[in-house]
């Protein structure tokens, strides 16, 4: 009974969630679409083709698995943040604190939300990238394993960004101030073995250096780092932010007074 | 003696050293319609939220159906139908999306949620509106969509915090009846409101809290009975000059209304004999001031009172 409880439940978070920004399609589907265009236009075509190869592979190629993936962390990362915090905002949080859904539940359904925007936008981006390169796929399974995990984890991180937040300024700052650093420097453009060894060395604390490289391998069978690794640190990531999402919302953190 | 609700010993202190509530205690029968009354900032809000989980109690227990809050929250909350104040739905979601939503999330499967989403938004004329986003409902209808929502469950135990604040009275009037309907259908029912007249007109016990006090909890009916002097406003034929009554107090509005306090002992009769002696003849009279009201204000001051150092 319990279970049936919560899978109507979390079906429901679920619907809700894809019916939000299924409707408003314009501001969650086409900008990433128009983004990545304009990255293959520019640093593909035009610049990319003074660059020569990288990784054995045309410059386009190389940064069509990385750019894939940085709209995939933006999109997992701003859906699961703002409808949480429109929530909170507009107090319909409520509507779930009141009933029986569990802590888990609501992460689940939010996550599940952010994580079918992340992968619709995934073969939005993928399809343009099509048009501009041809897309040779090495390993399936790991182009699945590493676009699911990072969703997962970049919708968690997104949960407990808005689950902190106060104001609509609050879900903004880690975005623009940790999330698009990172992800410039995550090795979406370039090769990190091009770095000087220091450099390379402190890239390795960048967590996306994993997400990118292992979506690469997938796509092109190159990568600065072994697959294996690149899945390990996405799995610990993803048990992290569960295991603080979890807890957040289970002691009612910006939720209960 | 089923109990919808028992709470022992409540007490809430806010971030800060708020004292919202100082240990109440407050039982309400299964099947009764109960007035939880009390001005602005008294803990009314404070204690629902408890009950229904918003807010994390600083001590003491909270009962629902024999249900423990602490030990039993998912039963707790399968039994309550929470109306809360503000309005807290997504404006953007349409009226019928936000009630089967709120049902899947009590468990209550999609096609099931459709079902009584048409049953109860018929009831209260919102089916016709099921479509629109909430944000084009007007005040009225964004209240009845609250209550519509609170019920999609089925709860056993209906809260409703302020349900027709800002409401105009023909509608209010009929989300009485509705209530009413529902009660006796077997829902018990806790109402807070600023409208004395509500209270009066829908529940059969009554509780006062102020300053995060229980300063009374009793029926409607003793309530009303330690009442000893009712206001009525008697419409005369004009009066030349000013008038005077010997037994009763009495205010003179203008040349042909006034205003008398009449003591439950004596009775009307003695001021009617007394204005026919005059010579005035009586066109109307009805009954001025909200019999509750009275009795409200005269509990919350001498509680007060009897609190403050002299």
């Amino acid at each position: 009974m319990g279970n049936v409880i919560q899978f109507n439940a979390l079906k429901t978070i679920w619907i809700k969630e894809c019916t939000r920004f299924l409707r408003i399609w314009i501001q969650t589907l086409v900008p990433p679409a128009i983004t990545m265009t304009l990255y293959f236009v520019i640093f593909g075509s035009l610049i990319g083709s003074r660059i020569g190869e990288m990784g054995g592979v045309s410059y386009m190629e190389f940064i069509v698995p990385g750019l894939i993936m940085m709209s995939v962390i933006t999109s997992a990362y701003s859906n699961v943040a703002s409808s949480f915090f429109s929530a909170k905002f507009q107090r319909n949080i409520e509507e779930m604190l009141v009933a029986p859904v569990s802590t888990f539940t609501i992460i689940l359904g939010y996550v599940g939300g952010g994580v079918a925007r992340a992968l619709l936008v995934a073969v939005i981006v993928t399809t343009v990238a099509s048009f501009f390169v041809p897309l040779n796929v090495q390993n399936y399974w790991m182009i699945a394993l590493t676009v699911l995990l990072t969703a997962t984890l970049f919708a968690m991180a997104g949960l407990v960004n808005a689950v902190f937040a106060k104001t609509f300024d609050d879900i903004s700052i880690i975005p623009t101030f940790v999330l698009t650093p990172l992800t410039y420097l995550g090795g979406v453009f370039y090769s990190i073995s091009l770095l000087p060894s220091f450099w390379q060395t402190v890239s390795q604390v960048n967590p996306i250096i994993y997400m990118v490289n292992g979506f690469r391998e997938g796509f092109i069978g190159v990568s600065d780092i072994p697959p294996v690794t690149a899945i390990a640190v996405l799995v610990v990531f993803n048990a992290v932010f569960f295991g603080l999402a979890w807890w957040l919302l289970n002691r009612g953190t910006g939720i209960r007074s | 003696m089923t109990l919808a609700l028992e709470i022992n010993g409540l007490q809430k202190t806010y971030k800060g050293g708020l004292e919202a509530l100082k240990g109440i205690d407050l039982n309400v029968e299964a099947g009764d319609f109960y007035a939880l009354l009390g001005p602005n900032g008294a803990g009314k809000s404070t204690t629902i939220g408890i009950i229904a989980s918003l807010v994390n109690k600083s001590a003491g227990s909270v009962k629902v159906f024999g249900y423990d809050l602490d030990t039993q929250l998912a039963e707790v909350k399968k039994c309550i139908g929470l109306v809360p104040q503000e309005f807290n739905f997504n404006q953007f979601e349409t009226v019928l999306q936000i009630v089967v939503n709120q049902a899947g999330y009590y468990g209550v499967s999609r096609s099931l949620a459709h079902e009584r989403a048409e049953k109860y938004l018929n009831q209260l004329g919102l089916w016709e509106k099921r479509n629109s986003p909430a944000r084009a409902l007007s005040g009225g209808m964004k209240r009845r969509l609250m209550i519509a929502r609170a019920l999609l469950h089925e709860p056993k135990l209906l809260i409703l915090d302020e349900p027709t604040a800002g409401v105009d009275i023909e509608l209010r009037r009929s989300m009485w009846d509705f209530l009413k309907r529902i009660n006796k259908e077997g829902v018990s029912i806790i109402l807070t409101t600023h409208y004395l007249e509500e209270a009066e007109m829908l529940c059969r016990h009554i509780g006062i809290i102020d300053k995060g006090q229980i300063i009374e909890n009793t029926s409607m009916k003793s309530l009303l009975s330690k009442l000893n002097v009712e206001t009525f406003v008697l419409d005369l034929e004009p009066v030349q000059g000013s008038l005077s009554l010997s037994h009763v107090t009495m205010r003179q509005l203008d040349d042909h209304t006034i205003e008398v306090d009449v003591p439950k002992s004596m009775g009307l009769n003695q001021v009617f004999t007394e204005l026919t002696e005059q010579g005035h003849k009586v066109l109307s009279m009805r009954n001025k001031a909200n019999r509750l009201e009275e009795l409200f204000v005269g509990l919350v001051e001498q509680g007060r009172l009897q609190k403050e150092p002299a």
